[in-house]
């Protein structure tokens, strides 16, 4: 215990003097107080708990964080880093707000982004109603630590019966600092009935980076709102990454969720869909591609809460190296949730000897008028496979290549946005260990195609 | 559809619930080294045996009851437990059938196993340990002329204590879990089978287990040891009478194959499962584990479970030699209140080794049951393969099924395939079969046993035939 309180005390020491200049509404006061001392008594999760079996978070524990005072960050790499997408676009710096990467010009009639100390500062009364609505202190010991020292964040309002034709970007950059950083930004999300957007959080930084970002992300889907979610993380290879995502959907409602993990030394993701009412629908795609050894963990939960719901899932992982990869998918059907449709996979590719998956699809159903299938496999490429390609003349490298995207391509094909697509593609492609340049390969077939170019 | 019919045939009372008045020679209620010297001394047994007991028990004593399973009971008082009960006609045990005591052979009767005329006509040996006592033992020359051992545990305890102390606790230790730990410290009894090298049982050995005096919870200890190229096919199957109090019986289970050897163990296991309300009912903690320890060894575990209000049970193999094979094929039928907690392990350690798990479930009434299980692949098991296939079936709109399979897999050359579903039978399905002039109710059947079909085919005949029986009487009627 002492070791978090210790914790505890060197981000209370660090954050006290800021927390002077911004005079609090007293309700944020009173749930960092709650958030601090349920940390308290919660402590790090261990071994021990069932939801944090294969993920050891020492790295986090025993880890001396800074937090940063500022947003400065190299033009040159931030455009690199960049979606190269016309999008409404928010940054943010080791967790602070920067305007200057940010492009909140123009923002179309019914469409609220801003950054939440600005939300707060215009009218915090509207932002209390959501915020912690979803993901309070008893979720886990990293959203008691969110709640307790958050500081920055998103806040994104879709008025009903919007449609947002352009994305909205939230690009949270790491940086290489003298002393590692950490960050607890909250992402909160407000779909009013009938709207229509797409959201993307897109972590990356620069490549000496290794900090800790604690994010908590908050989703409300009033009736018929449709909400497509991608979150890609390519944080660098020593950052560190826990992040929540609850959303809550009303009728009729559809979420569509990309969880692509390509970066990060360590990486925790929980996601959790309620579905409220009848006819809500999710749908959750995820990528992850660990290498060297990364340790990445996928944490997903359907809570099919009424009859008429569905929700479908699709979890790709590929390992190589000693990389370790977590997936645990859940789907819990409550009494008389019945008439609801639930399916699950979850498939792996395991591309090294040392590498290792832990994988549990779990089901949990109190309703018998259900359709509901799960399944896992891991194994490795298919020898007939490639032996297929080399037959044609395919040297086996790029054989091998060619099938691990291919079997990354099955979630990747539902991507909409090009611009994401062809960054996970390329960052795949690169990271893929047979050395050879699948890079140029998707490049030249980026090039021969007609359709017009995306982005900038 | 036919509520009312289908509540009557659910609520159907435990028709082989009776109790049998036989004196017992009990120990009082509560347990502590004295009660375990005690049934160490009843059983005449040695001393490095009471001294393994007794370091069971104390690790037992520092031991929590798990509490990770899905399973809601209150907590079980074990002071209140009575942790010796024999028939009292031990002391002049009987030699054969004509000297069992006739009230016991009549209990069998009224439970549908014809001791004598099962073991004439199926040629079955039957080891049947009424509460906790080998009562009687036949067929024993013929296994004998085999060199298979197949005697009651305590008699291999005194009698070849030599391979008793090398096999005991190797698979299952002593300190393994909280209820192996307590089995380990109190057993009384249970089967010990011991096939030499390159002998194929002669038949299919069974034991029936029947908990019979009220408070005396029942801890069998089973051993079945096969040394290279042997074989052997174990039946156990169990009935109890009904009662209030609830029943605690936590068994161990351990199988050693070595070399080639196959094993194959099979269990029905229709105890008292509580009433309506949930009141009674056996509450069943069992630890089963086989080792695989030789080279292209295997071993096949089959269940049928359609009994006890509680089932904790995950029939394991630990995959140990090359190319050595685990199955486990599973058909838990809950009704009522029960809870099942149920799945197997599988850990594969050596290189080749494969296994393969089929679970079916089949949930009615107001009852819950999971599938647990585990999947490990260890870096040494190259090209190792697991199989894994767990379907659950709802029957009414107040049971749960639930799925937990964990899987931990640190092998590129591995391959492991989970497939899970869970469904309700289909009204279609129904129609199709009622159109055809079948009865609604043989309609379900028909489907349940399909359902079913690919474990009750891994079922020895015998067993097979009373498998579906069993069933069909659990679920009569229980349409959704």
């Amino acid at each position: 215990m002492s070791e978090v309180q210790a914790f505890i005390d060197r981000l209370e020491e660090r954050s006290a003097e800021r927390r002077d200049v911004v005079s609090e509404p007293t309700w944020i006061a009173a749930r960092r107080q709650a958030g601090a001392a349920r940390f308290a008594a919660l402590g790090f999760p261990t071994k021990r708990d069932e939801a944090w079996k294969y993920t050891d978070v020492r790295r986090i524990s025993e880890g001396d964080f800074a937090l940063a005072s500022d947003a400065d960050f190299s033009k040159a790499t931030a455009a690199t880093l960049t979606l190269p997408l016309d999008a409404i676009r928010l940054t943010f710096v080791d967790g602070v707000f920067s305007a200057e990467l940010s492009d909140l010009a123009a923002l179309p009639s019914g469409v609220g982004v801003e950054p939440l100390s600005q939300a707060l500062a215009t009218n915090h009364e509207a932002v209390g109603g959501t915020l912690g609505r979803l993901t309070g202190v008893e979720f886990s010991p990293f959203s008691a630590l969110n709640t307790a020292f958050n500081e920055e964040g998103a806040v994104i309002r879709i008025a009903a019966g919007t449609r947002v034709e352009k994305p909205i970007v939230v690009q949270f950059l790491s940086r290489a600092n003298a002393a590692p950083v950490m960050s607890h930004p909250r992402v909160l999300i407000e779909a009013r009935a009938r709207s229509q957007a797409t959201i993307i959080e897109h972590y990356s930084g620069e490549g000496e980076a290794a900090n800790f970002t604690n994010v908590v992300g908050e989703a409300l889907l009033e009736r018929g709102a449709i909400l497509t979610h991608y979150k890609l993380q390519e944080a660098p290879l020593n950052d560190l990454h826990v992040s929540s995502l609850h959303v809550d959907q009303g009728r009729d409602s559809r979420f569509v969720s990309f969880n692509i993990n390509l970066g990060g030394a360590l990486v925790r993701n929980d996601l959790i869909a309620d579905l409220n009412a009848e006819g809500a629908e999710a749908s959750y795609y995820g990528l992850f591609f660990a290498q060297g050894r990364q340790h990445v963990d996928n944490h997903t939960l359907v809570n099919h809460n009424a009859p008429h719901t569905f929700s479908d899932e699709n979890y790709k992982g590929i390992l190589g190296d000693r990389a370790r990869g977590v997936f645990n998918g859940k789907v819990i059907v409550k009494r008389d949730s019945q008439k609801i449709e639930a399916h699950q996979n979850n498939a792996n590719l395991l591309l090294s000897d040392r590498a290792e998956i832990d994988t549990k699809p779990e089901l949990e159903i109190y309703a018998d008028d259900v359709k509901c299938s799960h399944g896992a496999t891991t194994g490795q490429l298919d020898e007939e496979a490639v032996f297929a390609l080399r037959s044609r003349g395919i040297d086996e490298q790029t054989a091998r290549g060619l099938l691990t995207l291919a079997f990354a391509g099955e979630v990747m094909e539902l991507v909409g946005l090009d611009a994401v697509a062809e960054r996970v593609e390329r960052t795949v492609a690169g990271k893929l260990p047979e050395r050879f340049n699948l890079a140029g390969l998707v490049e030249l077939a980026a090039l021969s195609e007609d359709s017009p170019q995306q982005g900038e | 559809m036919a509520t009312e019919e289908m509540e009557q045939l659910v609520r159907r009372e435990y028709t082989q619930g009776f109790v049998t008045d036989i004196e017992s020679d009990t120990v009082a209620p509560g347990l502590d080294e004295s009660v375990i010297a005690f049934i160490s001394q009843k059983k005449g047994e040695p001393e490095w045996m009471l001294q393994w007991r007794l370091d069971a028990y104390h690790q037992w004593l520092k031991m929590k009851t798990p509490s990770w399973a899905h399973l809601d009971y209150p907590p079980i008082d074990y002071q209140a437990i009575s942790y010796f009960s024999a028939p009292k006609s031990k002391d002049d045990a009987p030699k054969s059938l004509d000297e069992v005591d006739p009230k016991l052979l009549e209990t069998y009767e009224k439970l549908g196993i014809p001791l004598h005329e099962r073991a004439a006509l199926a040629g079955v040996a039957v080891d049947a340990v009424f509460d906790s006592v080998s009562v009687t033992t036949t067929f024993k020359e013929k296994l004998a002329e085999a060199g298979v051992i197949f005697c009651s545990i305590s008699e291999a305890i005194r009698e070849h204590p030599e391979l008793i102390k090398q096999y005991l606790g190797s698979v299952v230790p002593k300190g393994d879990n909280f209820f192996a730990a307590l089995n380990s410290a109190v057993f009384t009894d249970g089967s010990f089978v011991y096939v030499p090298e390159g002998v194929t049982c002669p038949m299919e050995l069974s034991t029936y287990f029947r908990i019979n005096a009220a408070n005396t919870g029942q801890f069998e200890r089973t051993l079945i040891i096969c040394e290279s190229r042997a074989q052997v096919s174990y039946l156990e199957g169990c009935t109890a009478p009904q009662r209030d109090e609830n029943q605690l019986h936590a068994a161990v289970v351990e199988l050693v194959a070595l070399e080639d050897a196959y094993i194959k163990y099979s269990t029905v296991q229709n105890w008292y499962p509580g009433d309506e309300d949930g009141k009674g009912g056996i509450y069943n903690f069992v630890t089963k584990r086989g080792d695989c320890r030789g080279d292209r060894s295997r071993i096949s575990w089959t269940q049928v479970e359609t009994g006890s209000a509680i089932t904790w049970k995950y029939p394991s193999c630990v995959l140990r030699g090359k190319h050595s094979v685990g199955e486990f094929y599973s058909v838990a039928v809950t009704n009522g209140r029960q809870q099942a907690d149920t799945g197997t392990k599988m850990i594969h350690i050596g290189e080749g080794t494969k296994s393969t798990i089929v679970s079916k479930g089949i949930a009615a009434g107001n009852s819950n049951q999971a599938y647990r299980g585990l999947v490990k692949l260890g870096p040494r098991a190259r090209g190792a393969r697991n199989y894994t296939q767990c379907d659950s079936l709802l029957i009414g709109d107040r049971c749960g099924a639930h799925t937990f399979p964990y899987q931990e897999i640190g092998n590129s050359t591995a391959t492991v395939e989970h497939e899970a579903t869970t469904s309700k039978i289909g009204e279609d399905q129904l129609f199709y079969c009622r159109q055809r002039g079948i009865s609604e109710e043989d309609a379900v059947s028909m489907i349940v046993n399909g359902f079913c079909k690919d474990v009750f085919q891994e079922l020895p005949m015998e067993f097979a035939v009373e498998a579906e029986a069993l069933l069909n009487v659990t679920l009569e009627g229980a349409v959704g």
